[in-house]
């Protein structure tokens, strides 16, 4: 038997592959069986549409241009944000795996390492039961940090610009730049970029508070070096800005 | 029993076909350089991305050029490209010697070939445009999926015919061999269909895991296990040391592998329970796999010299010690000790390079040296240049190895400690730029290789390596 082509073939090949199938599969989704696996239009939450109508405020022009205006009608003009929104949050999933962010961002909260002193509430499974998961998304590597949490905690225009030119807002960073998100410039994303933002603002938004990546207390060493790195600063450049937060200003005063 | 078989692959007697009935070398050569071609394209998606990490990335905003695609071209390519190309290219040689019957049908060997070409280069080309799949490791646009799924069974098929013909007990190789087969088409359409339309979230979570996991332990570990128990016994002319412990190898591995893919995802909202055996059937694989390093390292015992002289072996049993570090590495680091710590760092990716280049490749890297002078009917250019191949490939490959696994120790500590995250990132420079300059040497290594490669062809009379040239002869 166990040198045998039916052997091999059958308990091996077959049997063996299905108690791993059983066990390590069909198992955990029968668990999970009673959670309702949600669609995009119902992701869309208060928070996620605040910060949709609010990429319609920022960058009015490109968002007229790429996404359309809103009809008249208050009530129909609400129901046109969800279905635009929900639209918006899958093409921004798609662009999100196909850039590979995943490669380099994951999406899920530990309960160890101190991970939800950094980053929020340890990650739940009823977070995970909704299209936008189809495969889920945690990732296996973190050169950026956890996105799970990262709904609120920086403004549209920081995003922007971030994905823009990383490095004028983060001196050193490896992130690549993604100057195909927008017409030539950080106040103008396209379709793909308010889809990026708007996807990159929905990541936490269903947590009851949020954000939570900014709660985390800066360690003492961490503290001292943030400390002498400003006064360098502030004595090497007084008064002349680097052009990251300039850039960025000008988005905000917009 | 192994006596019979060892003896069927030993030199082939009166009664037997000759080799050119069986061995479609052509196909085999060609097989190997498609295989080389994609190892140079993930090569290319490696440097894009270490250089962006280092942040010289001279292409830096090109949208053809995201690192974060081209990632995904180095995995994929190294998996579909390189290794699946080499390892149909051995088994072309292999299955028929072993057999003494040819695949079921040559016309079909070459469809399958040009097919999985279209396969793989679609999938760089899908990759490239921005229509990943958001699974590791199968990222495989899911427009891909089912024609890569029917080229998988068309190999099944062509491969089966001569091992189904055989009577009795079957040798080792071909355990794996089918097993593989089998192994291969569920992994595939597992991985790539299930997480996609049928469940999402933390189940889908289990099924990618899995998938990542399996695609390394049932498609490549029983195709390299597989070559080995071939190849290993021919060159040290002497059967393997014992059949017992290949047993239980083989069955170790078989029962105990399929089980680990949550180890994938420690600390997610997948099951607790289900984590912890995933863990315990990692520990307990390592120890089934020590007996299959054991059983070579018997089988070369008194042959110590083969190691020097022997490049292929040398190959192997190069590779066979980074299996071994691997695997002890792995008992430790599956454990939810280590991974609090290591998780999500570069640790990992030097785990994975250990095992794909060091081991995998290194195998069919030494497979390919051993059989190119056959297939070319002459010998090699310059066996310096051979010598360098190797030294440069195994020596880039263990400084990177050793690199990233110090590399994931201090970002481990700088996360753990909430340093600010650009800490983690300027502890990691000097390791990123290490491991560039042992990724060239593995890259020139590669250049060597090929440049020999081509000395050897072009030192032909009569140029047998055009396609339309003269049928190979025993
Ligand atoms: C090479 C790896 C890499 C890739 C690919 C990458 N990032 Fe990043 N990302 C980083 C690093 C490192 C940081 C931290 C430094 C910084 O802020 O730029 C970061 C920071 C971020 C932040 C800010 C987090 C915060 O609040 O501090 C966001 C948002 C982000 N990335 C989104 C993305 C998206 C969306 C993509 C894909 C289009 C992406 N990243 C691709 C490495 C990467």
């Amino acid at each position: 038997m166990f040198e045998s082509k039916s052997g091999v073939l059958f308990i091996a090949g077959l049997l063996f592959f299905a108690i791993a199938f059983l066990s390590n599969a069909v198992l955990p989704a029968l668990m999970y069986q009673h959670l309702e696996e949600k669609t995009a239009e119902q992701l869309v939450n208060a928070n996620l549409r605040y910060q949709f109508e609010d990429l319609a405020q920022r960058f009015p022009e490109s968002f007229k241009e790429h996404i359309g205006t809103p009809p008249e009608e208050e009530e129909k003009a609400a129901e046109w944000y969800d279905e635009q929104c929900a639209d918006m949050l899958r093409l921004g999933r798609d662009i999100y795996v196909g850039e590979g962010c995943w490669h380099c961002h994951s999406q899920f909260v530990r309960p160890v390492s101190n991970e939800s002193e950094r980053f929020g509430p340890v990650a739940r499974s009823e977070e995970y039961q909704n299209e936008l998961q189809r495969p889920v998304l945690f990732g296996t590597r973190r050169v950026g940090p956890d996105l799970s949490r990262e709904s609120g905690r920086r403004s549209s225009d920081w995003h922007a610009v971030h994905f823009f030119k990383p490095t004028d807002l983060s001196p050193g960073s490896p992130m690549p730049e993604y100057p195909w998100f927008f017409d030539g410039d950080p106040a103008k994303p396209n379709r793909r970029g308010l889809a990026l933002l708007t996807y990159v603002q929905w990541l936490g938004s269903w947590l009851d508070s949020y954000p939570y990546y900014e709660d985390y207390e800066e360690s003492a060493i961490a503290q001292l070096e943030r400390r002498a790195d400003d006064e360098a600063r502030e004595a090497a450049t007084a008064g002349d800005e680097p052009e990251g937060e300039k850039a960025n200003e000008e988005l905000t005063d917009e | 029993m192994t006596t019979q078989s060892n003896a069927a692959e030993q030199t082939p007697h009166q009664t037997v076909p000759n080799h050119a009935e069986l061995v479609d070398e052509r196909i085999v050569c060609w097989y190997f350089f498609a295989a080389l071609i994609f190892f140079f394209a993930s090569l290319a998606g490696g440097f894009l991305m270490a250089f962006q990490l280092i942040r010289h990335n001279p292409l830096n905003g090109i949208e053809f050029f995201s690192p974060g695609r081209w990632r995904m071209v180095h995995t994929n390519a190294i998996a579909y490209g390189f290794l699946a190309n080499a390892f149909l290219g051995m088994l072309h040689w292999v299955v028929p010697r072993l057999t003494l019957k040819p695949v079921l049908d040559k016309r079909l060997s070459w469809f399958i070939f040009a097919a999985w070409q279209v396969v793989v280069g679609a999938t760089a080309v899908g990759i490239l445009i921005g229509h990943a799949q958001g699974l590791e490791w199968g990222e495989t646009p899911v427009w891909i999926d089912p024609l890569a799924q029917v080229g998988l069974l068309l190999v099944a098929i062509n491969f089966m015919a001569p091992i189904i013909s055989q009577q009795g007990p079957i040798y080792v190789t071909l355990w794996y061999f089918i097993a593989a087969f089998i192994w291969t088409f569920l992994t595939y359409a597992m991985g790539n269909f299930v997480p996609q339309y049928c469940v999402s979230g933390s189940s889908a979570g289990a099924v990618g895991g899995l998938f990542i996991h399996d695609l390394v332990g049932l498609f490549v570990t029983p195709l390299g296990w597989g070559m080995m128990y071939y190849f290993v016994p021919i060159m040290l002319k002497k059967p393997i040391w014992s059949h017992g412990l290949s047993l239980v190898g083989f069955w170790g591995l078989a029962f105990f592998y399929p089980l680990q893919g949550i180890h994938h995802f420690l600390y997610t909202p997948i099951p607790m329970f289900l984590q912890y055996g995933a863990v315990m059937s990692t520990i307990a694989v390592e120890l089934v796999v020590m007996t299959v390093v054991i059983n070579f390292f018997g089988t070369i015992w008194g042959d110590g010299k083969a190691f020097w002289e022997n490049l292929p072996i040398r190959y192997f049993y190069t590779g066979m010690v980074f299996y071994f570090i691997t695997c002890a590495q792995c008992a430790l680091q599956v454990t939810l000790t280590f991974q609090q710590l290591i998780h999500f760092s570069d640790w990992v990716v030097g785990h994975a390079h250990l095992v794909m280049f060091g081991v995998f490749s290194m195998w069919l890297l030494g497979v390919m040296t051993y059989l190119f002078p056959r297939l070319l009917k002459k010998e090699w250019y310059s066996r310096t240049m051979c010598e360098w191949h190797f030294w440069m490939s195994a020596g880039g490959l263990a400084v990177m190895a050793l690199d990233l696994t110090l590399a994931g120790l201090f970002q481990g500590w700088s996360w753990m400690g909430l340093e600010p995250w650009e800490h983690s990132i300027e502890v990691s420079q000097p390791f990123w730029v290490t491991r560039i300059f042992a990724g060239m040497a593995m890259a020139l290594a590669q250049v060597i290789f090929l440049c020999n490669l081509y000395m050897t062809w072009a030192k032909s009379p009569a140029k047998v390596e055009e396609p339309t040239g003269a049928p190979a002869t025993a």
